[in-house]
């Protein structure tokens, strides 16, 4: 007996989901569940954004208009956990769901309910985070980060907060478990490892991360709970502990985190540009290798958050060339992609829009970031706006964009229509330019000195704040245009064609659009898969 | 995990008949069942790093974390360095500063009697803190050392001090508390000032030994 015989003789007997909302509560089909996390991710994406929307508008003007600093300090710290572990993690397991098993010519994942059970944690999840918004001591307000002594310092919602990242960490792993099963198990006869798409090697690889990094995050969190009340000290400097201690613990999660972030977008990105290139991916290999190495690489670097700690010089400068390493497997990324398009027949969709938005505006922040890692000058940026306009570039017009990107790509495989490509074209170019006049100028004030996660700042950076603010509240309304037309796609439109794009590769454009409720009962034909890989 | 995905792709690949679902459910439990535990490896990692963290610490004085040695090893130490020909490291002289913080929220009096001393590398030397109990309540302290630059943490070793036990005072009581140090005279050349900071914090354990109320007296050294 096992969850996959059950969930696989259970379909067979209708071949069609289930009428009723009972059919989002008990699905087991990868389908349904890559759509329950989709939805989950963009309603956590404006609830996130309106946080980033209070903060930016108490940054318009110099002073303390609207919120009280506390309150800004808690959306400052709410924002970040929303976006990182409610919008950008849960977007791209629900693309997993969603493609991996199309991808592998697989019927579906490999541990069903163990899947339904990792989506229906997170609204839990995410609902006690919330609450403690709503709580007589406050949202957490010591910044995402949970720096012990601050962090300990704040209310009883505390708990709540720690119990709600367990869960969505229970979560992570639970649904990295079963991408890994998936990939190695549910293979169809034919597809070797190096003929899989990037989306799936990058996810193959994300997951391992996850599977390795996140338990090390939740023990650092059960060390913040047990310090807070059960009396041992392990950050505590008046018990013999040492708070420092916490940062090279939390950073050892911390930085991979940043990959698991980043991971999937180099998939999503590497399946867009040779479909709109009309070319086949160049450097698979290589692509493969390097996504490998910067996820070696992702665990020895993590003490660069932390070159102001006080390290011996050896450690700062190991910490340093390490660093500055992950440039060159990025790199090799980056000019791959360049010359996927190197004479191609590009046409320019939106998806393709939003992938080389993303080419783009993914170096400028990675770029920032090279000049972060050089300890010295670290000293200087370190907790300033430029930190911050180092990681919004890699995360909002790189991940973010990578995920719009993906929507409109296979959209039209989900629903059966095309989505509105005026709309679409309009959406990108209000996002491409509200997002540069939002992030750019932070470059500036950070540069100029304006640190972060503060309410209140010196004249002499008024200018570009409300220039920003501009830029912020440009892009999130831009934003409804997405919902609009993810809307009006769902409803209805142009149908689409099975191939969707002229150019596309891969066995997920070879089901029917939209794609039935079970796919590949029947592995594909060895045929079709070597004709469907780069 | 490779070889998994190898062998996998292989036995996939290899056979042509329908996959045996029973099969492929024990595959999945393997996957599934090594992935979980390296996600319980990876949660006692991160409690591993605690002692890791310490002994890295101690090896390298990272976080100001000073040394301690007995008064027989410092003498030991110092013939050594006179029978060798380093002996010239002995003539050179550092500035050690005292710096005293009382940790958040702490209701004490706490600085250090000198504020610096020129010292002498392999000399043991004395100074004392004054720590005073401004509370009505009787208390346990507990100081907490840390040097600066951290190059020189290491080198900068503790014969005898107030902060290696916990300090207990009766409501308003006072004294000075002395520390014995010595500076190995390996110290890297470049250094010619040390500061010595100590944080003074409520301990954690406000268990009173009996004796204090006994006696009447301040105890600890």
């Amino acid at each position: 007996m096992s969850a996959y015989d059950t969930a696989h003789h259970d379909d067979h007997d209708h071949h069609g989901p289930a009428p009723g909302l009972t059919r989002w509560l008990y699905t087991t089909n990868h389908k349904d569940i890559g759509t329950l996390y989709l939805w989950f991710s963009l309603l956590m994406f404006f609830i996130g954004g309106a946080m980033a929307l209070i903060i930016r508008a108490e940054l318009f003007q110099p002073g303390i208009q609207i919120v009280d600093p506390m309150f800004f300090n808690s959306m400052t710290t709410m924002h970040a956990i929303v976006m990182i572990f409610g919008v950008v993690m849960p977007a791209f397991v629900g693309l997993a769901n969603w493609m991996i098993p199309m991808m592998i010519g697989a019927p579906d994942m490999a541990l069903p309910r163990l899947n339904n059970w990792s989506f229906w944690i997170m609204p839990f999840a995410f609902t006690i985070m919330l609450s403690t918004l709503f709580m007589d001591s406050g949202g957490p307000a010591g910044g995402w980060t949970l720096y012990p002594p601050l962090t300990l310092q704040m209310g009883d919602s505390f708990a709540f907060v720690i119990f709600a990242i367990h869960f969505m960490g229970i979560s992570s792993v639970m649904g990295s478990i079963n991408i890994v099963a998936t990939i190695f198990n549910m293979r169809a006869n034919g597809m070797t490892l190096m003929k899989m798409p990037l989306f799936v090697w990058t996810w193959l690889i994300t997951a391992f991360l996850l599977i390795a990094s996140i338990p090390v995050f939740a023990g650092a969190v059960t060390m913040l709970l047990t310090d807070r009340y059960f009396g041992t000290s392990f950050f505590s400097a008046a018990g013999g502990g040492d708070p420092v201690m916490f940062q090279h613990i939390f950073w050892f999660f911390g930085h991979p985190e940043v990959y698991i972030l980043i991971l999937p977008a180099f998939g999503v990105v590497s399946s867009i540009i040779p479909t709109f290139a009309r070319k086949p991916l160049f450097g698979y290999d290589s692509m493969v290798y390097a996504t490998a190495s910067i996820a070696f690489l992702s665990f020895i670097v993590w003490a660069h958050h932390m070159f102001t700690t006080g390290m011996p010089l050896a450690g700062e400068l190991f910490f340093m060339f390490s660093t500055m390493m992950i440039s060159v497997p990025t790199g090799v990324k980056v000019f791959n992609w360049v010359a996927t398009m190197w004479r191609g027949s590009m046409t320019f969709e939106t998806p393709m829009l939003f992938a080389i938005g993303f080419v783009v505006m993914f170096t400028i922040g990675g770029l920032s970031g090279l000049m972060l890692a050089i300890t010295p000058a670290d000293i200087q940026y370190h907790d300033t706006y430029f930190v911050v306009a180092h990681f919004h570039y890699v995360l909002v017009p790189g991940a973010i964009f990578s995920l719009i990107a993906a929507t409109y790509y296979w959209i039209p495989k989900w629903t059966g229509n095309m989505y509105d490509e005026k709309l679409g074209k309009i959406h990108f170019w209000t996002s491409t330019i509200f997002v540069n006049v939002l992030f750019f100028p932070m470059h500036f004030v950070g540069l100029a000195g304006m640190p972060r996660r503060i309410p209140d700042y010196s004249l002499q950076f008024a200018d570009w704040n409300m220039i920003a603010s501009i830029g912020a509240f440009g892009f999130g309304f831009a934003q409804i245009i997405f919902v609009w037309v993810v809307y009006k796609c769902v409803r209805g439109g142009e149908k689409a064609t099975d191939e969707v794009w002229e150019g596309a590769v891969g066995l997920e454009w070879t089901v029917p659009s939209p794609a039935p409720y079970h796919t590949f009962e029947e592995p594909p034909p060895l045929a079709v898969i070597n004709k469907n890989h780069f | 995990m490779n070889e998994t995905g190898s062998t996998a792709s292989e036995a996939t690949a290899a056979d042509n008949t329908p996959v045996d679902k029973s099969e492929l459910a024990r595959k999945h439990y393997v996957v599934a069942g090594k992935m979980f535990l390296l996600a319980i490896a990876m949660f006692g990692f991160g409690y591993v790093m605690v002692p890791l963290y310490e002994v890295i610490c101690e090896v390298t004085g990272l976080n100001g974390k000073t040394g301690r040695i007995s008064a027989v090893e410092s003498e030991r130490r110092l013939e050594q360095t006179l029978a060798g020909n380093d002996a010239d490291a002995l003539q050179r002289e550092i500035i050690v500063e005292f710096v005293g913080i009382v940790s958040a929220g702490g209701n004490w009096e706490f600085r250090p009697n000198e504020r610096e001393m020129r010292v002498k590398l392999g000399q043991q030397y004395v100074t004392s803190y004054f720590a005073k109990n401004l509370s009505t309540q009787p208390v346990v302290g507990q100081a907490s050392p840390s040097v600066s630059p951290f190059a020189a943490a290491k080198y900068f070793n503790k014969t005898e001090c107030f902060c290696f036990t916990r300090q207990e005072f009766e409501a308003g009581g006072s004294r000075d508390m002395p520390v014995t140090f010595v500076i190995d005279p390996k110290v890297p050349v470049n250094v010619d000032r040390v500061t010595l900071s100590y944080t003074f914090f409520k301990s954690k354990d406000q268990q009173l030994s009996s004796v204090t109320f006994d006696s009447g007296e301040p105890s600890g050294s």
